[in-house]
């Protein structure tokens, strides 16, 4: 019997080999994976031994985001003093599971865990209490309230909307405002069930308050999309401001066929021609949707890429990098026919933003700031600076062209097209008295029952110098949405102005 | 194998004359005080951790515990004084182990402020060397009554029908006397007290396969067919190992729990493997076992019923982050604190172990290997494999067929124990309600456990023994040793 005895020695062997095997396994090749995995709240247990830095706004001066002292276990508690306003892009920073927002995006930062706060924690070792590091915003804490609050309040009684805005010459963002919104508080309370039950109402709801309505969600555009058209039409070098293109009471793309479309009122452009800054001003449907049929597909989707439609890496976090600060990519979507060439029908739809085009207001904005910046779009960016907790710079963002999609020369002429919407068109709640605003109503059909999406995008200048871009959405608003849009957009560039200091 | 014929077959060296020298007595001396130096260490760090400076009592426990093993070494000394001196050693510093980390626990449960004044004399930890005494108590009584292991085979039925009745009595019980978490394992007295059956009847039913086997054995090895290489046993000897196979599989059903399945399932191929030498018997021993797990997966699928406990540990194993608060957590947290732990640990006493739900008991491994890391864990199961190792090493060196089997067995059931449980805190296999040897709080466990050891360390002493000093009283080992001989051809 004695040699089955050393087999089952063997056996033996190869049993505690497999222990051992599948033990590297657990603690060495997937360590760091089940270390930061988000169900594990050690590592978050001894994150709560150090103070959580600050994030803050209008250049520091006010505190979104600070940890108190507890006297529990978890030593500190993570507080949001300005609440709904702010958490749709700061986030919160629950005890268990995974931060969203700047929260997500500096976590290592905020902790004191990143790289470059590496000498605090050699301070530590030798007993110096320490805390994370400090996230300044490029929020201006009056545009964000002039933004949320008319947001909030906005007189279409659209239910879920969002504001965006932008300086278009550094890509700072002003102002983020989304509704509905969430309180943070309960999320992060220490309580687990009050945090678990929280998060569980806020994410079953189905106006999806957790998601920021200007970055993470997308919507048909409506008459914006005409800007695209027009900056493509422009660019061809065939076209002026003042070309006449054929407009109309109604267009049917495909002659004899069943689709035909018209204008949002019978009078906007019943004439057979119409100039193109004319056909802008007064948002013709069916000038924009022959010039797009005419164009082709090819040339709308490529503007609309070279706007950064279709871009799913754009991040507002530092160098244009960070999870949690992501926004979601716009798409022109499909407009072609089974054997893959345009379907006149569908082009015709998608250059006046409706089919398949969604775009989220982030993207709204950015393609008026970089008509207001001569072209050149610039890096939309939240984070501004990171102070180590001796108040030490770690990070201070700077402003880089992120592309270009068109010329100065096509560039002005928009300009002038936008500024005559606000002067003479669609857009002349938005305008100001001394300063030179352009602009694009849209008004987005969706849906049977539901009122129209309501959009305004645009800029104010002074001197032919960019103040602000501006996009405000507003889902559902129905009839007058985009005019009430337009105003919102007007009354946040007056607030951009003064807070600039510019006469 | 050549079938031995007699007790006396010297399959030992000679041993030497001086039995000073060869019982080594003094070795395991030395060594259980090594372990202790660990125990006594690891105590310190643990309470420079969770209180932030080692307490003027922190050496309490680990006296205690030298003490109670050291009157283990006396024991031995008397009464099983050619023991392999390895043996002891290990399981002390298990044990030692063990009895530390439930006072890590313990302390970890107190408020910071509140944990320089936790009694010695309190809590999980204490409990756990209390039971440490009992269990010592007890195998020194059983290696007093059983001064040969051969006696055991004379009461091999009646120990192989208590085994079986200990092994049912949860699965008859109701639920509300025989469940916790889920498996059917226990026999409650009351609320305060209950006692895991399963783990004494191994040891007896350990006893019954070997005397059976032995029995046995020509009959299963010889007759058998030749297909592929491999000699197959004819069709009417298969009984035996099938009506284990369908015991395991009830025991499944019905405790709902595979651990201990595959635990008597492991031991009777095993033993049946040595017996007969026959590798047939291991290929279908496995073949069974996969097929029966693999049916009562599909039948939980699908049926439900009694097997859907038994899918659902499946489920938990193939996914557990697909739920990981829910089903999956217990699995996800042990997964969790070993990654967490990493390849050196965080240290004693400074992990989160009270993350891991039943880290005093089935998750003992993945506490341990939070605080102590891949190198502790490791450390750990070289141990478990001496044990394993000088058990079936004393298995090869006793003279007597049914020694050979009942130290064989007992050694590779120990191996196969901690395989299963530690293979289910780190998700090798489905996880199982099994405690891990020695290191689990819990005094059934404890008990069996050490009555193990003490039956290994009786076959170890018999087997070094020298041949011209055997203990047997006279009279009794020639009828005894004659019944290998009765085999029917």
């Amino acid at each position: 019997m004695n040699a089955p005895l050393r087999r089952v020695g063997v056996v033996a062997l190869v049993l505690f080999g497999l222990l051992f095997l599948n033990l590297n396994w657990v603690q060495a090749y997937k360590a760091n994976a089940y270390r930061t995995d988000p169900h594990n709240s050690r590592t978050q247990l001894t994150e709560y031994q150090r103070q959580r830095g600050q994030i803050a706004v209008s250049g520091g001066q006010v505190i979104v985001a600070q940890s108190v002292a507890t006297g529990d276990e978890l030593k500190f508690q993570r507080a949001y003093p300005l609440g709904a306003e702010y958490a749709p892009f700061v986030g919160y920073k629950p005890v268990s599971g995974l931060a969203t927002g700047v929260e997500q995006a500096e976590n290592d930062f905020l902790s004191g865990n990143a790289p470059e706060l590496f000498a605090d924690r050699i301070k530590e070792m030798f007993g110096n209490k320490s805390t994370g590091g400090n996230i300044l915003l490029t929020i201006d804490k009056k545009v964000q309230d002039q933004a949320y609050n008319d947001v909030v309040h906005n007189r279409s009684g659209a239910k879920n909307a969002a504001a965006v805005v932008l300086d278009p010459s550094t890509g700072a963002v002003l102002g983020l405002a989304s509704t509905p919104s969430y309180n943070p508080t309960p999320l992060v309370s220490h309580d687990t069930k009050t945090a678990d039950n929280a998060y569980e109402q806020l994410n079953a709801d189905p106006d999806k308050p957790l998601l920021n309505k200007a970055t993470q969600e997308t919507f048909s555009p409506g008459s914006t999309m005409k800007v695209i058209d027009s900056a493509a039409a422009l660019a061809t070098g065939q076209y002026t401001p003042q070309t006449v293109i054929p407009a109309g009471a109604s267009y049917t793309p495909i002659p004899g066929g069943t689709f035909t479309m018209h204008n949002a009122e019978a009078s906007t452009c019943p004439d057979p021609n119409i100039t193109l800054i004319q056909a802008l001003t007064v948002s013709c449907n069916t000038a924009f949707a022959q010039l797009g049929v005419k164009l082709g597909s090819a040339q709308i989707k490529s503007m609309a890429q070279a706007f950064g439609f279709e871009d799913d890496g754009l991040s507002l976090g530092r160098d244009g990098h960070g999870s949690g600060l992501g926004v979601v990519a716009s798409h022109t979507g499909d407009m072609t026919d089974a054997n893959g060439q345009d379907d006149p029908n569908y082009v015709a739809q998608s250059s006046i933003g409706q089919l398949n085009v969604r775009m989220t207001p982030m993207e709204g904005a950015l393609i008026a700031a970089t008509v207001a910046n001569d072209g050149k779009q610039m890096r939309p960016y939240l984070v501004d600076k990171a102070q180590a907790p001796d108040l030490t710079s770690a990070y201070t963002a700077s402003p880089k062209v992120l592309r270009t999609p068109i010329n100065n020369q096509v560039a002005g002429d928009l300009q002038q097209m936008m500024e005559s919407v606000v002067q003479s068109g669609t857009g002349t709640r938005a305008k100001i008295d001394g300063f030179q605003v352009g602009g694009k109503t849209g008004t987005a059909q969706n849906a049977a029952d539901d009122g129209d999406h309501g959009w305004f995008i645009g800029f104010v200048m002074k001197d032919n110098r960019p103040i602000a871009a501006v996009a405000v959405f507003l889902e559902h608003a129905g009839t007058g949405g985009s005019g009430e849009a337009a105003r919102i957009a007007g009354d946040l560039m007056k607030t951009v102005i003064s807070e600039k200091g510019i006469k | 194998m050549t079938a031995p014929t007699a007790p006396a077959t010297p399959s030992t060296p000679s041993a030497p004359a001086d039995p000073r020298i060869s019982t080594r007595r003094n070795t395991e001396l030395a060594l259980i005080f090594a372990a202790m130096v660990i125990v006594l260490a690891y105590s310190a760090a643990v309470e420079d951790a969770l209180i932030g400076r080692v307490t003027a009592r922190f050496w309490l426990i680990p006296a205690l515990l030298t003490l109670v093993f050291v009157a283990a070494h006396i024991i031995v000394r008397m009464l099983t004084p050619y023991a392999d001196p390895a043996i002891l050693p290990c399981v002390a510093l298990l044990n030692g182990l063990g009895v530390a980390f439930l006072r890590r626990l313990d302390l970890g449960e107190v408020d910071t402020a509140n944990r320089a004044h936790y009694g010695a004399f309190a809590g999980l930890g204490f409990r756990q060397l209390l039971w440490t005494l009992v269990s010592i108590v007890v195998a020194a009584v059983a290696l007093a009554i059983v001064r040969d292991h051969r006696v055991l085979s004379r009461y091999a039925y009646t120990l192989g029908f208590v085994g079986l009745v200990l092994m049912m009595i949860p699965a008859v019980l109701p639920s509300s006397l025989s469940s916790i978490n889920g498996a059917k394992l226990w026999i409650k007295f009351g609320g305060f007290f209950q006692i895991q059956p399963g783990e004494f009847a191994k040891l007896l039913l350990l006893s019954f396969f070997a005397y059976y086997l032995v029995r046995k054995r020509e009959v299963l090895s010889l007759a058998s067919r030749r297909f592929l290489g491999i000699d197959f046993p004819r069709g009417r000897d298969l009984g035996p190992v099938l009506v284990v196979w369908v015991l395991s599989l009830l025991v499944l059903i019905f405790e709902k729990d595979l651990g201990t399945a595959l635990l008597y399932f492991g031991m009777f191929v095993v033993t049946l493997y040595i017996a007969t030498e026959r590798v047939s018997w291991l290929i279908i021993g496995l073949l069974l076992f996969i097929g029966g797990a693999f049916l009562a997966n599909e039948l939980g699928a699908t049926v439900g019923g009694p097997f859907a406990n038994f899918h659902e540990r499946v489920e938990i194993w193939l996914h557990p982050f697909s739920d990981a608060t829910g089903a999956g957590y217990q699995l996800v947290q042990s997964l969790l604190g070993l990654g967490t732990g990493g390849l050196f640990g965080a240290g004693p006493g400074a992990g989160q172990p009270g993350n891991v739900p039943f880290v005093n008991n089935d998750f003992i491994f993945a506490g341990i290997g939070e605080e102590s890391g891949l190198f502790g864990l490791t450390a750990l199961l070289v141990v478990y494999l001496i044990i394993t190792v000088r058990g079936l090493r004393a298995a090869i060196a006793v003279r007597d067929s049914f020694g050979k089997l009942m130290a064989g067995g007992l050694a590779f059931t120990l191996g196969l124990q901690v395989f299963v449980i530690v293979g289910g805190v780190t998700k090798l296999i489905p996880l199982t309600g099994q405690t891990t040897p020695f290191l689990s709080a819990g005094g059934s466990s404890l008990m069996a456990n050490w009555l193990l050891i003490g039956l290994l360390l009786r076959i170890s002493d018999a087997s070094r023994r020298p041949v011209n000093s055997s203990p047997m009283p006279p009279g009794q080992p020639q009828r005894l040793a004659g019944m290998t001989t009765e085999i029917i051809r």
